[in-house]
């Protein structure tokens, strides 16, 4: 009895022994696909650093090294004092920083009264409403961008950096709100009718309960807000055209690549001044982000 | 804007709050009081963002079908001559472009080529995801997610530079790829900007480079949802991985899987930065696809923002019909509640 169940525990531990260095191959061959994923997708990235890096007869070498042998910070030197083309990389990082600010700014607090809207009650059109954010969200700026440009120059909007931010304050609107509206709807409503019992006023419920409740949610969708004005290419490029002191980073980085066809390692470090700081205020919310991104892309 | 607009603890059924001590003038409580009764706050909440959107998305959209109507060029632009109703006279003009069928022609093939692609690539990192272990998961979504965040212009200058005939690492790395695996020493300086095939693999390479991470985090955040018994079980049953995909996996995530690729449709079909830097702006006209064509026509010398807004008014429509889709995706799933 007691040899026949040392025996079978003996084989059992055999068994799951083998199940166990199984399950870790597989686990070892999972991870391998897992970073060679990784690998392969963050090569443009790294590629466009390492290029940046790189003094010229690297970069036009017949074979391309990943890491610069003796790296340089002249293509940096370059793009900052505006060597190549007359202005220094800070007075487009100024005019996109301006734009993307206030429009973020801007687009989170208009999204925030509908967002109350919407997630806090029931009105007529509520429906229409939403759905109208759903259609507007997708309408191509491509046909957009004629009427705007006629109508801006109407108005003496072009190459003005106002024109640029209501554009982007409104784009960025639907899909901020549609999210927005997702935390909204996870603050307690009890909080707020407990304080409104305890008599305060709305504007006091709104800055002291609901405001600090919905910050999280705010500074995720803020960061979609963001990346969109920070990367949008296509108003620019059609608002901004006399100009060149006015440009956003996205244009600059465009005209510079476009006036300098062969020069990759000041074009390169451009764009990593242009990338990199976007990319670092992406991985600082990237947990919160996920969630968002989720919650207002695929349930709205 | 009013002060009492901000009243998100007002609900309808709900408690009355008490009303605020010292409310400033009378005009102020009047106010105050004609919102209250006609319950009027979401409606001050929603009209910012309503504004905005009436006077900067919609009235341009329907400027667009007005113009598409009109002979709307530089004397009209410059104000010199008043802009006439030319009747379809823009469209016919359209349609007997071989230009546009060409540009139309691009579009949909390269949509119908990146859109599988993007999907395809996006479910299955999404389904490694689900594999991997916390960290490492968490790992490689972040890298992946770098890649969609980088800005579209930077994204198309480091695909040039990847891509260069001299000194590219495209080039380098197919002439020394064994030549049963297609290379060899012909793809030395190899264009891929100067005709349109080799061009648009260029940007289907990075429209999907871009657009991938978005479908395997959407894709992942749908199989968390699945509880991990069905998949135990089925496993138990003795389904391998490709049966239990399709039994289990797709059909449960089937609703995700319709948005994202009415999602997919609606941003390939207009990809425009891209294509713009990629074929080097405006110069190549064989490499135009719908959405550049359209922009040419308004931004090129003479401008001819008549004919440019019929196009652009037929972009809409195309798009305007797979959004509805859309809608009723969302709309089925309970995104508007």
């Amino acid at each position: 009895m007691t040899i026949l169940a040392a025996r079978a525990e003996r084989s059992g531990s055999g068994r799951s022994r083998r199940r166990l260095r199984s399950r870790r191959v597989r686990r070892a061959g999972l991870n391998l696909l897992g970073l060679l994923v990784a690998l392969v997708t963050l090569f443009p990235i790294f590629f466009m650093v390492s290029t940046a890096f790189k003094p010229p007869t690297e970069i036009y070498s017949l074979t391309p090294h990943p890491l610069p042998a003796h790296p340089t910070l002249a293509n940096f030197r370059a793009v900052i004092d505006g060597s190549v083309i007359g202005l220094p990389y800070w007075n487009f990082l100024k005019n996109s920083l301006f734009v993307t600010l206030v429009a973020v700014a801007a687009s989170s607090l208009i999204a925030l009264l509908a967002a109350v809207a919407v997630a806090r009650f029931r009105f007529r059109f509520r429906t229409t409403y939403l759905i109208m954010l759903l259609i507007v969200q997708m309408l191509p700026q491509q046909a957009l961008v004629i009427s705007l440009y006629l109508d801006f120059r109407s108005v003496g909007l072009l190459d003005s950096l106002v024109g640029l931010i209501l554009v982007y304050t409104t784009f960025a609107l639907p899909v901020t709100i549609l999210m927005l509206r997702n935390f909204v709807a996870t603050v307690p409503r009890e909080l707020e009718e407990a304080a409104a019992l305890d008599g305060a006023g709305p504007m006091r419920i709104f800055w002291r309960i609901l405001l600090p409740l919905v910050a999280p949610g705010l500074v995720a969708t803020s960061v979609f807000a963001f990346i969109f004005a920070y990367n949008e290419f296509i108003f620019a490029l059609t608002f901004l055209n006399v100009d060149t002191a006015k440009f956003t980073l996205p244009l600059y980085v465009q005209y510079f690549y476009g006036r300098n066809g062969a020069q990759w390692g000041p074009i390169m470090a451009a764009s990593t001044l242009f990338t990199i700081p976007v990319m670092a205020f992406f991985l600082l919310v990237r947990r919160r982000l996920a969630g968002g991104l989720v919650a207002g892309a695929v349930k709205g | 804007m009013v002060r009492t607009s901000h009243r998100p603890h007002q609900v309808r059924g709900g408690a009355q709050p008490p009303r605020t001590p010292g409310a400033s003038s009378p005009l102020a409580g009047t106010i105050k009081i004609w919102v209250r009764r006609h319950q009027m706050a979401p409606y001050l909440l929603i009209v910012p963002s309503l504004a905005l959107i009436a006077v900067l998305v919609i009235w341009p959209t329907v400027q667009i079908g007005e113009f598409s109507f009109q002979n709307y060029g530089l004397p009209q632009l410059a104000g010199s001559e008043p802009a006439q109703w030319v009747g379809v006279s823009n469209y016919s003009q359209i349609l007997h472009d071989p230009e546009f069928w060409l540009s139309l022609r691009l579009s949909v093939i390269s949509a119908a080529v990146m859109i599988p692609l993007t999907l395809l690539t996006g479910t299955l990192v999404g389904l490694l995801l689900s594999r991997l272990g916390r960290k490492m998961a968490a790992f490689v979504s972040s890298v992946a997610m770098l890649a969609w965040a980088t800005p579209a212009v930077s994204a198309s200058v480091i695909f040039v530079w990847l891509a260069t005939p001299d000194g590219g690492v495209v080039d380098w790395f197919l002439t020394k790829l064994p030549s049963w695996l297609g290379g060899g020493a012909h793809w030395a300086g190899f264009s891929w900007t100067n005709a349109a095939l080799p061009a648009y693999t260029l940007i289907t390479a990075l429209v999907v480079w871009t657009s991938f991470p978005f479908i395997a985090v959407s894709v992942l955040a749908g199989l968390r949802t699945i509880p991990a018994e069905l998949h135990e079980s089925a496993r138990v049953d003795g389904g391998g991985a490709w049966r239990i995909f399709w039994l289990i996996t797709y059909p449960l995530l089937k609703p995700i899987f319709l948005v994202l690729l009415l999602l997919s449709i609606i941003w390939d079909f207009g990809v425009f930065t891209q294509v713009y830097i990629i074929i080097g702006e405006l110069g190549q006209r064989d490499e135009y696809n719908l959405g550049i064509y359209e922009y040419s026509k308004a931004f090129t010398m003479p401008p001819a923002y008549g004919l440019a807004s019929a196009l652009a008014f037929i972009l809409t429509i195309i798009l305007l019909i797979i959004t509805l889709g859309y809608v009723r995706a969302s709309v089925k799933q309970g995104a508007i509640q």
